[in-house]
This record gives structure tokens, sequence and C-alpha cells, in this order.
């Protein structure tokens, strides 16, 4: 990722606002009907580092007054990111997981277990956490089948850098649907959808 | 049509943008929990409840400049509420619109599945009045949310049984209800019982908006929709006598047309785009006016 030109809170929002929210909660919408394609995003915001100039456009298109936030320790003693996701989108810092509509995870390290976010509950499943999470690439790591609703078949995402025992977790997420939260994995121009209906199945020779 | 000098001076799609946000949240969360209804701050659309409020706010959250839009009645393109729809969007949006199917990337429908088979880069938005399947069976919303949360749904089955005591087969034609990927009960919509099969492994993203009673909710592409039924009495879908008198389809939904007052009808596709598109690649049905018999 190229350096931030402006490190200015009130600089690197979207150049268009309204058409290019458009573009990008299409590709979002697309990432999560179709867990494990994808997505690329056409429509950029410049963020202060760690966050990338995809994560940026992701917060722009979907944060807003009424969805409190959850931040990495790294992200929370950034001022300038708390400064300018505050600026860009005016959402508040959840205290907790548990209060965070969502969630911005600046590396795979740096996600917390699963369950210390936002669930739902079994009458109102949708009350859950929305995980953005950033990591180093979406290509070339070990490879995860993905099944479920969204999938014809069998999809294979490769991404680089999710945390340890990341699979038993999933599955862990999986097992009290519809609870559960969603992640939407960011890196460079791209972004894979994995709701919670989605299961990592074992591959080839190795149980899960 | 040049409506660019006169494009209505409203936001993009007439919809603010914490709005469209909201909306939005609400879609992913309904693709993430298929066939469960995620309530939203429905807002007051320039069209009475009933007009397809609902749909047209996901539409309006979900369409781009680049979009092509079909919207459906019935099935057919040129109904009111088709027509009404379609210049609504022309106008906040000034987006391209088409009746073929094939060409849209969004299509709005009350009530109809389109004949041809939809693509993977095609949404189906639907307008839904009664979102709730166990609504009529159950009035209270406290209790209709206990029973999808406890997947409590024995009273839908009481009431196809008691079609099934009542009148010997299923008597249920439209809104059937469905379950989603072994889940959720959910409400199709009022489209005939004849378009369930085509929800199962719809290549389409299907989204799914009610206005007046605020919820959105969606099938991913790909997802199982099974039509509810019994062992001894299997789900059927309706069947025709005859195929169709303008193009001579069969196997599609047909709609009953009164010719006059002596008991002449005809039965004719429902969906207008696929019976025209028949028509002009040389389909004739009995009653088309080409077939070479002349009216008396």
């Amino acid at each position: 990722m190229s350096a931030v030109a402006s490190q200015d809170v009130f600089r690197g929002g979207f150049a268009n606002p309204d058409f290019d929210a458009q573009m990008v909660f299409r590709q979002i919408m697309n990432a999560l009907a179709r867990p494990g394609t994808v997505c690329m995003i056409d429509a950029f915001t410049e963020p202060p580092a760690p966050l990338s100039p995809c994560t940026g456009a992701i917060a722009a298109t979907l944060f807003d007054a009424d969805t409190e936030i959850w931040l990495d320790p790294l992200l929370l003693e950034r001022q300038e990111v708390v400064g300018w996701l505050t600026f860009q989108t005016a959402a508040p810092l959840a205290e907790t997981g548990f209060d965070a509509r969502f969630a911005l995870v600046s590396s795979g390290d740096l996600l917390p277990p699963l369950e210390r976010f936002a669930q739902g509950t079994q009458e109102y499943p949708d009350r859950s956490t929305t995980i953005i999470l950033q990591l180093d690439s979406l290509e070339g790591g070990v490879p995860l089948v993905l099944a479920g609703p969204g999938i014809k078949d069998r999809h294979v995402i490769e991404p680089v850098g999710l945390p340890p025992r990341f699979v038993e977790q999933w599955a862990a997420n999986n097992s009290h649907y519809p609870r559960g939260v969603d992640i939407i994995l960011v890196a460079d121009d791209g972004l894979i959808g994995l709701p919670r209906t989605t299961r990592i199945e074992p591959t080839d020779g190795q149980e899960a | 049509m040049k409506h660019q000098q006169d494009l209505a001076t409203y936001n993009f799609a007439y919809l603010d943008e914490q709005t469209k946000r909201m909306i939005r949240r609400a879609i992913l969360k309904a693709i993430a929990i298929p066939g469960y209804q995620v309530p939203f701050a429905s807002r007051e659309m320039p069209m009475p409840y009933g007009w397809g409020t609902g749909g047209v706010q996901v539409t309006a959250s979900v369409l781009g400049p680049d979009d092509t839009l079909k919207v459906i009645d019935q099935g057919a393109d040129d109904t009111t509420n088709a027509v009404s729809i379609r210049a609504f969007f022309q106008k906040v949006a000034n987006v391209a619109v088409t009746t073929q199917t094939g060409k849209a990337t969004i299509i709005q429908t009350r009530h109809r599945i389109p004949e041809e088979p939809l693509s993977e880069n095609q949404v189906l938005v639907y307008q839904v009045p009664i979102p709730e399947p166990l609504r009529f069976l159950e009035p209270r919303e406290t209790e209709t949310r206990k029973m999808h949360a406890l997947e409590e749904y024995g009273l839908m089955h009481v009431k196809l049984y008691e079609d099934i005591a009542r009148n010997g087969h299923i008597a249920t034609t439209y809104a059937y209800p469905v379950k989603v990927m072994g889940r959720y009960v959910m409400d199709p919509s009022p489209t005939p019982k004849f378009d369930n099969p085509k929800m199962h492994q719809c290549a389409a993203l299907q989204l799914f908006g009610a206005g007046r009673e605020k919820r959105i909710y969606a099938i991913p592409p790909y997802t199982q929709v099974v039509s509810l039924d019994f062992e001894d009495h299997p789900f059927e879908v309706q069947a025709f006598d005859e195929p169709c008198a303008l193009c001579a389809a069969s196997g599609v939904y047909l709609d009953e047309v009164v010719l006059d007052d002596r008991g002449g009808r005809m039965f004719v596709c429902s969906d207008t785009d696929f019976c025209e598109k028949r028509r002009e690649s040389g389909h004739v049905g009995a009653m088309s006016g080409q077939s070479g018999e002349t009216v008396q």
C-alpha cells in the first residue's frame, strides 16, 4: 500500500459519496451473497495507516452515527485513525465487542475470539457484529474449501494471515446458527465475504 | 426519452444516503441469515403502502447508474404498478430501463418470477405485502418471533393439513410457504406456487422488501428453498390444460383473460416479455390472430 499522502482526518473520504458508496456496497453485497468470490473495490478512500483504502471504503459505505464500532488495540491507539473514522462516518466507539455493530481489525493476529463479539439473539440474530478483517493477501495462503448458501458447489479461498485456529473458531460460529458473526476479509483492492452460513469444509486427507 | 434536463432534484434514487446505509446494512444481514426477516426503518415513499414501497426502497438502495432496471407486475411490464415504478426510477435515478428479462441487472417484481431463468449477475427484488408467513395463524409479533426463534413451525403444517382435510389436497395456491436452508419458514410473497421451484438454487440473488411491515429478507444464490408439504401429499405446481393462446407456450404460468359476457375467455402467458419473445421468433398460438382462422 502506498503511503497515505495526508494524515489529515478531514481528508481522504469518498470523492463522490453517493455513487462511490453505491459501488462499494454492491461489491460487499456480492461478496456476502457469493461467499469466497473475491470482489474488487473500485472506489477508494485515503484513511490513515494501518487502515487500507479498501477498508476505509467499506467504513465510509456502511458506518454512520447509528453503528457502534469496535477497533482493535492498534487502531484504537492511533489518534488519526479514530479521528478519521469519527469525522468521516460519525460512528461512535463501542465499549466492548458485544456492543459493536461493526469491528475493524487491522490484522489476523489482533482478532479476538469470535465469541467476544455480539452474536445476536435467537429472536434477533441480526443484532450481531460484522467483523472487517484486514489481511496480507487473499491469495497464496492455505486453501480453505467453502460451502453453503451462495456457493454453487464448493469454492476454494487462500487468504494469507488468518489467525491460528480460525477454522475451529469458525466451526463454532457455524454451530449456533442463526446467531453468529459475519466476516468481511479485506486485502489490497479486494474483499471476500464470510457470512455465518458459510462452512469451511475439511480438505482432502485431513480431518478438521 | 429525454429526461436529462428535468431530472428531479432529489438525491440519486430518491432516498437520502443515511437511509440507504440503514437499508444496505439490513440487506447484508438478510443475506447472512437467509429467510430471516430483518426489521428496518421503512420510510414514507411518494406512493401509498401496497404499491411496492418495500421493493422500491430495496431497489433504490441497491441501484446504481450503470444498472438496467426491469419492473413487472404479475409478470407484465405494462400494467399500472410496473409502469409507475419504472417511471419513478427513470425520474429519480435516470436509470436505463428495459422490458427484456435477459438485459436487466435488477428486476423488481410484484408477485411473479420471470419464466426465463435468471443469471448470476441479476438481482430480483420482490414487493412483499405481509412478510410473516405465520401472521394469519398467530397475530402477535412477539409470538411469531418466538416461533421463528425456536423453529416451531408445527402450526404451519396444521394449516396445510386442514387444507387437505377440507379439500382433499393442499389448496394454498399463492404465498405458499417455503423453508429456506432448512431453517426459516418464509413467505415467498404472493407469487403463485408455480414459481416456488424457481427460487430453489436460483443463480440470482433474491431480495424481499415489505414497506408497511418494515421487513427485509433475502435468499442468496444457490440456496435450498423447499416448499412445505407432506410425504403423502407432495408439493405440486399448477398445471394448465392448454398452452398460451398467443404463443403456444406450455409449462408456463397463464393468466385467464375474459373476452366477453358469454363465457368467452383465453389463457395467455402472465410473463409478457416471455410471450412477446416467443411470438417474435415465430411461435403462434390458437388465438394469436395469425393462425389463419378469422374471427366471425
